[in-house]
């Protein structure tokens, strides 16, 4: 695809028909100094240099890519290369974007941050930056999700941060991002909102992409030094999709395919999945135009996913618009298939990957076994899966005990 | 004539300032709501922001974000609404506003949308995500309507962006006074005042204060300040703390008399 670059978003923030900036009036003022702001510091030399020292002196980057020898054996076809963000400080690939955020905050003259969190790898992860950069920091997660992520929990109440329970709603993620919303609104005067993926009002989905092409340019350079030429496909999982537009957007106009895996839950054609792109329709949500679980009155629907970080019933707006320009496939991955990768790649690559990585995996394994060994397939394995072992081990009990039943 | 405009000057003849309610369709239940409404209307409201119930209201505070769930949880959707609006035209002749949030009214289609709400004689939309930059497409499917597209201005809009908003507003321009979310409370009145004032310099329409305000009080306070004053979460409230009153209506409607001493 040619002159994607510089292309999109527009001046408004719009990635052709999706984006731009639907939010209350009080809002609008905080959202137009952040961009003033980052547009100023995205030009300061000084500025990306701290940002890159950061992500190689604290974040621990780059992270390795390498081939994942045994698992590609196993499957017999195409070789999977894995990019390794679950080797980042915090496990993830989410500090890459709240070191940036965060040095805007600080550029900004911001003391206090707030963020949202599903999961809780982007709420340990702004928790963390507070800590470093001695700033206050509030996380709203919602009730449900902080039952299911506990861990993730007593971690951002150690870093010093004050976890806000969410009891409106579905109380997951896209609640925890409402009532943020509707703190920010209250506090915008010396509180910068960091949000955690692609989503939200513009400038939002464009800064958070532009602090995560680190994971796609280091993946670029290292994979060119390992087999000499780029790969025939890369895999991304796809939540609200900022480890998959970190990844993707620096071979837009290059040759590989590009794969989102979503969360399909228990099944695309179930009520329980979260898969916005393949089993939602245009809407506006969270400040931006893109694609939503939601009914036909525009209610939006609850998101259902056995990885809190793909729990969202939206998606970044850009990913909206590489759909609609058929530059990236996106598939559904269940439960099921994602539970398999997680343990397919314990066993043969002594690697834990989340919940999240895992639906990639899925996608990447499945296209492996149809393409010749000639063939290189680089997945994005955005973070580790120590955060998800007491899920898993709950799903497989029930599995199993359901497949007792079932024999009966 | 729309009947906003129509209102603004028939409150000019008389010297007086517009008492404007939000109360939420569908709230408690779908009939109840159609009588509390009416109440409020035949009590004196000048103007009625109808909510349109959405499950996802950022701008809201807790007591309407919980009128909304209960709207939702009684079925009430966009064309309910319009059926709820159609039904107070026929007795009441207030102006209706509808007030929400963009995707039901997208999903709904913004062409069907504009013949849809006149049909139903509404005179005009609130809708609080959708700021200037974006009513583009709205614009488009209102034109020749009459139907007004109220919008507004908080306490962290700059003067110049001030001046933008008043230009494009229709109908009256909504002023927020305080940051933060619909709800009761925290409000600054010299703040407010200083605002107001500024404003009113730059705005062409009426301007109405609404957010925060809580009761008869509040209003003295601030209905000399500008042309008209909104309460929602006050009204609200009346409604989630009796919900199964048999006489809801008449105590929404004793409510509005209250504040418009």
């Amino acid at each position: 695809m040619n002159a994607y670059h510089g292309r999109y978003p527009d001046a408004r923030g719009h990635f052709g028909p999706y984006g731009g900036r639907f939010v209350g009036e009080t809002l609008m003022t905080p959202l137009m100094d952040i961009e003033a702001a980052w547009k100023e510091a995205k030009a300061d030399a000084g500025f990306m240099d701290a940002f890159h020292r950061l992500l190689r002196d604290y974040a621990g980057r780059p992270t390795p890519l390498d081939v994942a020898e045994r698992l590609s054996d196993q499957i017999g076809g195409a070789r999977i290369y894995l990019k390794r963000e679950d080797c980042t400080h915090t496990g993830a690939h989410k500090i890459n974007n709240v070191l940036g955020q965060g040095l805007l905050a600080q550029r900004m003259g911001r003391r206090r941050i707030i963020a949202e969190t599903g999961a809780g790898q982007h709420g340990v992860a702004s928790a963390t930056i507070a800590a470093r950069f001695g700033m206050e920091c509030k996380v709203f997660m919602g009730e449900e999700d902080i039952r299911r992520q506990a861990p993730n929990v007593q971690r951002m109440e150690l870093l010093g941060a004050d976890v806000v329970p969410v009891r409106s709603g579905t109380r997951t993620l896209k609640d925890a991002m409402n009532e943020a919303l509707r703190y920010w609104a209250g506090h915008a005067e010396d509180t910068f909102y960091i949000i955690g993926t692609v989503s939200g009002p513009h400038p939002y989905p464009e800064m958070v992409r532009d602090f995560q092409r680190v994971i796609g340019d280091e993946s670029r350079r290292q994979i060119l030094e390992k087999i000499g030429r780029l790969p025939d496909l890369i895999v991304a999982c796809v939540g609200g999709g900022s480890n998959a537009m970190g990844m993707f957007y620096p071979f837009l106009e290059d040759p590989p395919e590009l794969l989102g895996a979503e969360a399909a839950g228990k099944g695309l054609h179930t009520s329980c999945h979260a898969a916005s792109i393949s089993g939602g329709s245009p809407g506006e949500l969270h400040g931006a135009m893109t694609y939503l679980l939601q009914d036909r009155d525009g209610q939006i629907q609850e998101a259902w996913s056995i990885s809190a970080g793909l729990d969202y019933p939206g998606v970044g707006p850009e990913h909206a618009l590489l759909k609609d320009l058929g530059r990236v496939r996106y598939e559904g991955i269940t439960d099921e298939q994602a539970v398999e990768a997680f343990q397919l790649l314990c066993r043969t690559e002594g690697i834990i990957p989340a919940l999240e990585s895992s639906h990639a995996l899925a996608s990447a394994i499945r296209e492996a076994a149809r393409r010749p060994r000639k063939e290189a397939i680089l997945v994005c394995l955005s973070g580790r899966g120590d955060k998800d072992l007491q899920h898993v081990q709950t799903y497989l009990s029930r599995q199993t005990n359901s497949s007792k039943e079932g024999g009966r | 004539m729309n009947r906003i405009t129509r209102t603004w000057t028939t409150l000019a003849e008389q010297n007086q300032k517009a008492l404007i309610g939000y109360l939420t369709a569908g709230d408690p239940d779908p009939e109840t709501s159609f009588h509390i409404l009416l109440a409020a209307c035949r009590a004196g409201l000048d103007i009625l922001e109808l909510g349109v119930p959405f499950s996802d209201p950022t701008a809201d505070g807790p007591v309407i974000q919980a009128a909304a769930q209960r709207a939702l949880q009684g079925g009430m959707t966009l064309p309910g609404v319009l059926r709820l609006a159609k039904r107070l035209r026929s007795e009441v002749d207030t102006p209706i506003l509808l007030f929400g949030y963009y995707n039901p009214f997208l999903q709904y289609g913004l062409g069907k949308l504009a013949a849809d709400t006149v049909e139903a004689g509404v005179d005009g939309l609130l809708i609080v995500d959708l700021p200037p930059e974006e009513t583009e497409p709205l614009q488009q499917a209102l034109r020749g309507t009459g139907l007004h597209q109220v919008l507004l201005v908080a306490p962290s809009t700059r003067p110049d962006r001030v001046r933008e908003i008043a230009s494009r507003t229709q109908g009256f321009l909504y002023l927020i006074t305080k940051p933060g979310t619909t709800g009761e409370g925290g409000l600054d009145v010299e703040q407010i005042a200083r605002h107001a004032r500024q404003v009113k310099g730059l705005s062409p329409l009426p301007v109405c204060l609404g957010f925060g305000i809580r009761n008869a009080e509040d209003v003295r306070m601030l209905a000399p300040l500008a042309d008209g004053v909104v309460v929602g979460s006050a009204l609200v409230r009346v409604i989630s703390e009796a919900r199964d009153a048999p006489d809801l209506p008449a105590r929404l409607a004793a409510k509005i008399r209250e504040l418009r001493l």
